[in-house]
């Protein structure tokens, strides 16, 4: 690690005035962030913590709403959505290993957007909202491809709004090696429509299957994916499968997503 | 009555308590007082010639002891190959220099190009970032068909060529081979690939180099499988120091599968640097540099043909093999795809003609060595899976068609050099098939298809060569050092016993098994006996452990120490006893003299012994301490059977592993609760090598699968809860325990079980799959099935 300045502030404001530093970086669970310091691959001249921020870690749902705090970790959510949002609980349970749910946050996982990770299927199947110190940005519009959001220089997640479906699943395929998704898709039903997110696959990083979703709208069954594929031509093509596996993947993960849901 | 004390007893593993409460005394542990860190800057292209290195900068930086590069080791040696193997035309193989430091050239992603010490391994790296290289580039070289083809860049441009050497072995005469295959009702080909592997211990290597300026002594601490081949090679081959001014220290070691036996450059240039800088130089890998820099396993690519006459007899085996040598010889590496590959060929059966190939190749790769089996596996695997692929070519059931073929009169000389003094295959197989309640499967098959499921019943055998020897051969096949082992027992005033061996216990828990040895030899408690190993400052020059060598030949050793103990102790006994030391006995710590009620306890032997006061002085002399070199006769043939059952995932390819069953023959066991563990260990490591582990290299040379994130580990829910049995029991003849050594065998006999497995369930599905190369990944069996 090169070093850096450690800061943990109390409230979003501090935390805001203190990443206004030039090279001031968020820290969440470190879980993504400390693995790329340790091989020198970030330089940031401050670290400010978001682990000490009350206000970051709180969890309450109304109203068919599930709010989840940007520092909750996977663990918490497991724990606590299990109930009101199974679906989502069970995505959080099935991230990395315990030490990595027991660090790792929601906010982290949303602002890194990894293209294999889980948290972007979820917020964008569900239609959340990322509520940011300075504004709301719906799924739709914060998935920007691989490693890109609409998060600004300095910009904090300190809550995403889940409003809850009807019914859904998260079906995730394991890369053998870093069990991140080879595929995943979150499929979710809501009054107003299907919404169905894949991640791990496409190039572009998470994306919505809108064909599926119209498919879905019809009859909410497996059987009405039937016929449907996605273009092999956006994979990813990798050591752990070809650009055709993984669409091959993303329908039969699908399948299983809207099966599973019920 | 299971025993509970001695031979045949599982006493649980001593060195557990301390391994798993967090006292153990691994060499990072150990800091030595005023040490200097080295961040070493390795390579991040494969091919280059390096025009120059500027360090002026990086010297200038806080905290900088001392930078080296290649032009400072331009005096000292290389490290050395430590077996030399002929090839077909009587010509030595190709040996190229291999620097501790790249001088001139840069030939693989890791290789070191310039070292860096400082007082904090941090300023270590921020200085190691100052260095200025510049490179100049050159096509890598990966590939190995391509490596050999005419007009390809050369690794080594002081070589002929890629080839390292091309090799036959078996019967040379190419004609009469050819004639048996014209000749035959049938012929199977198999084209396969033994994937290339990392070992990735728990622990990574590390090296500390301390030096004392008023003894003129150097100490290296280091994470070694055999701390006394470490210096003797470091000392005579690299350094030009005398060995009794080394000491060579591998403490508690966490695993090593083979990759931890090797001279690596780190060592030797930790012992030069703590003498260049006047100060202690410490290394310890990350896990990001253990995949670039610990020696890499396997990389074969085979085409193996078997011949059969009209009633499914073996009739001639032909393989052409290309091993993959990485960019340098590493210390073992020649001999793995040829002397501990081709005589294995003959597995089990009785083939009359076989014929070996295999041309070595050198590619801008991290070396390959030996990793947990070393050849054997690569051996069993082409055979296993050819004779899988001719059953299914002939309609043949697979079991019937090697029993046919078995081995089954002992001694037998096989064509490829060996002698299996013992074995019984056909016992192993029936234990085999009970064990994996074969009666069992089809109805376990419609139970997996009604969920949808293919399931698959994949059996294979093996034979692997334990305890290489005896020295005088193995020297006449090129080996560069002898085989024996060695160990000194020490028998304390007071009775209890230090036995120094020259093996070393990375996790196989020689703290607890050979004490067993020893306190039933005399009949006394296993608590008073201990080992002593790892330091070649406190025991008798061994060759270490590898290869499944340890009980087989350091055991053997620490008998004949043993035994030299208990004739003198009779001596002793007779005296006190006014007998003759022929009518001495020794039972459960008690020494009698036949047919009287006189006796003598061990404690009361041993102290006579260093308190002589009523002692034969003029004949004896005092103290109780004794060692033994022990060479064996032969190898020693493990053999066995194994049966995987798997379900694939038609629609994704997933394989699952349901079962897997183990009947193994390891003649005498000591201790059965290790060699359960051990079996377990070696199945998880095959089972990784078949479904997930994959060291995949892109056409630059850049390793793909560099960390844990793309090179794919069993873990524990890749593996079922085993089936393991060895109660089929054949002694070995030539060793006083009788004992045959049980490391390898589940590496070993594990991946081809697995892939049979998996081709017997996409057969039963329709599909009509011959072979998928390992690992079976989703995304390859998923292809194959569409393919
Ligand atoms: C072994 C292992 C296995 C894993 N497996 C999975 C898996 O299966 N599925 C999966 O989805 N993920 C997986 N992960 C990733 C894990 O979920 C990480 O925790 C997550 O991606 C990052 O969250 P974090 O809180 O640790 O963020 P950090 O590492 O602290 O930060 C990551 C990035 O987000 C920024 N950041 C952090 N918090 C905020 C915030 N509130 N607002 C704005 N920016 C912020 C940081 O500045 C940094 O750029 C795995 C990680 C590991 C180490």
């Amino acid at each position: 690690m090169y070093e850096f300045e450690f800061e943990k502030p109390s409230t979003v404001t501090e935390a805001v005035a203190a990443l206004a530093d030039e090279d001031a970086q968020a820290l969440g669970g470190g879980q993504t962030l400390i693995p790329t310091l340790k091989q020198r691959l970030a330089m940031p001249s401050k670290l400010v913590s978001l682990s000490g921020i009350a206000q970051l870690k709180e969890l309450s749902g109304n109203g068919g709403m599930l709010t989840i705090g940007g520092a909750v970790t996977h663990a918490e959510v497991a724990a606590a959505a299990a109930v009101s949002y199974p679906a989502l609980a069970d995505l959080a349970s099935h991230i990395g290993d315990p030490a990595v749910r027991n660090r790792g946050t929601i906010g982290g996982s949303l602002a890194n957007n990894d293209p294999a990770a889980c948290y972007p299927a979820a917020a964008l199947g569900s239609g959340a909202t990322i509520v940011t110190n300075a504004r709301e940005i719906t799924a739709d519009d914060y998935f920007r491809g691989l490693f890109e959001t609409a998060l600004e220089e300095g910009e904090i997640i300190t809550a995403v709004r889940f409003p809850v479906p009807e019914k859904a699943n998260y079906q995730k395929f394991l890369q053998p090696a870093s069990r991140f998704a080879l595929v995943g898709v979150f499929a979710a039903k809501y009054a107003a429509g299907v919404r169905v997110a894949v991640t791990g696959a496409s190039e572009e990083g998470v994306f919505r299957w809108h064909e599926a979703e119209a498919a879905l709208d019809a009859s909410f069954a497996p059987d009405a994916l039937d016929g449907l594929s996605v273009d092999a031509g956006g994979m990813i093509g990798d050591l752990h499968g070809s650009k055709e596996y993984r669409a091959h993947l993303v329908g039969v993960m699908t399948k299983r997503a809207v099966a599973a849901a019920g | 009555m299971p025993k509970d004390n001695g031979i045949g007893a599982s006493p649980k593993r001593r060195e557990d308590v301390r391994f798993l409460t967090g006292a153990g005394n691994y060499t990072d542990d150990i800091n030595v007082h005023g040490q200097a860190h080295v961040h070493f800057l390795r390579a991040d292209v494969a091919h280059a010639t390096i025009n120059s290195i500027d360090t002026s900068a990086a010297e200038a930086m806080p905290g900088v002891v001392k930078i080296f590069t290649g032009a400072d080791f331009a005096e000292v040696g290389g490290i050395p190959c430590g077996w030399g193997v002929t090839d077909r035309h009587g010509n030595p193989q190709q040996e190229p220099r291999h620097p501790i430091i790249a001088h001139d050239t840069i030939r693989h992603v890791g290789e070191i190009v310039a070292a860096v010490v400082a007082d904090t391994l941090e300023q270590a790296r921020d200085a190691a970032e100052a260095i200025e290289l510049d490179l100049g580039d050159k096509p890598a070289v990966v590939n190995m068909g391509a490596a050999l083809a005419d007009g390809s860049p050369k690794v080594h441009e002081d070589l002929t060529s890629n080839l390292c050497y091309d090799w036959v072995f078996g019967n040379p005469d190419d004609d009469a081979v050819q004639a048996a295959f014209d000749s035959a009702a049938h012929v199977t080909t198999l084209e396969l690939v033994n994937n290339r592997l990392v070992a990735n211990p728990m622990e990574p290597r590390v090296a500390i180099g301390d030096y004392s300026r008023a003894t003129d002594e150097h100490t290296l601490y280091t994470t070694s499988q055999n701390p006394h081949v470490i210096r003797l090679l470091m000392c005579a081959f690299v350094l030009g120091l005398p060995e009794h001014k080394v000491r060579v220290i591998a403490p508690d070691v966490g695993g090593g599968f083979g990759s931890k036996i090797f001279h690596y450059a780190e060592e030797a240039f930790c012992t030069f640097a703590a003498k260049a800088c006047g100060r202690a130089v410490k290394w310890t890998s990350t896990r990001a540099e253990a995949f670039i820099s610990d020696a890499h396993g396997r990389d074969h690519v085979t085409k193996i043909e078997l011949a059969l006459d009209a009633d499914n007899n073996f009739t001639a085996l032909r393989t052409n093999t290309m091993a993959n040598m990485g960019a340098y010889l590493s210390t073992f590496s020649t001999s793995v795809p040829s002397y501990l590959h081709g005589t294995l060929m003959a597995g089990n059966y009785k083939t009359p003609i076989v014929q070996v190939n295999v041309k070595t190749v050198f590619t801008n790769t991290v070396p390959v060595d030996a990793y947990r089996g070393a050849g054997r596996p690569e051996a069993t695997y082409q055979l296993e899976r050819v004779i899988d692929k001719a059953a299914r070519e002939l309609g043949a059931d697979p079991v019937a068609l090697r029993r046919q073929n078995f081995i089954t009169e002992f001694p037998y000389e096989t064509p490829v050099a060996l002698t299996y003094d013992t074995g019984d295959y056909v016992a192993t197989m029936d234990k085999l098939e009970q064990v994996a309640d074969v009666a069992g499967f089809a109805a376990r098959r419609a139970e997996s298809e009604k969920n949808g499921k293919l399931r698959g019943f994949g059996v294979n055998c093996y034979i692997e060569a334990c305890g290489i020897a005896p020295s005088n051969i193995v020297g006449m096949l090129g080996a560069r050092a002898g085989l024996y082992d060695a160990a000194t027992v020490r028998v304390n005033a007071t009775g209890s016993i230090s036995v120094m061996v020259g093996a070393h216990s990375h996790g196989q828990g020689h703290e607890t098994s050979f004490p067993q040895v020893v306190a039933d030899m005399i009949g006394i408690d296993e608590s008073m006996v201990d080992i002593v190993h790892g330091d070649t400052g406190r025991v008798p020059f061994g060759m270490g452990t590898y290869g499944s060598r340890s009980i087989a030949v350091c055991g053997s050793a620490m008998v004949r120490a043993t035994e030299k103990i208990i004739a003198k102790a009779k001596k002793i006994a007779a005296h006190l006893m006014e007998a003759s030391d022929a009518d001495i006995e020794l039972k459960d710590g008690q020494f009698t003299v036949a047919g009287t009620d006189k006796s003598v306890a061990w404690g009361d032997v041993c102290l006579t012994a260093y308190v002589p006061h009523n002692y034969p002085l003029e004949e004896l002399e005092p103290g109780l301490e004794e060692t033994a070199f022990y060479d064996p006769a032969n190898f020693t043939y493990p053999a066995g059977a194994y049966a995987c059952e798997v379900e694939v995932d038609p629609d994704t390819g997933k394989v699952s592993i349901e079962r897997f069953a183990a009947a193994d023959d390891f003649g005498n066991i000591i201790n059965p609760m290790i060699v359960d563990g051990q079996v377990h260990g070696g199945l998880g490591q095959g089972i990784g090598q078949a479904l997930l582990e994959n060291a995949a290299y892109d056409e630059d040379g850049q390793l793909l699968s560099a960390s844990f994130m793309d090179y794919a580990m069993p873990r524990a829910d890749d593996v079922p809860f085993y089936q393991v049995d060895h109660s089929c029991q054949t002694p070995c003849t030539h060793n006083p325990l009788g004992v045959k050594g049980c490391g390898e065998a589940g590496a070993i006999g594990s991946p081809p079980a697995v892939v049979n497995a998996v081709i017997d369930a996409l057969q039963s599905g329709g599909k009509n799959v011959a072979h998928i190369d390992m690992p079976l990944s989703p995304a390859r069996v998923w292809a194959a099935m569409n393919g």
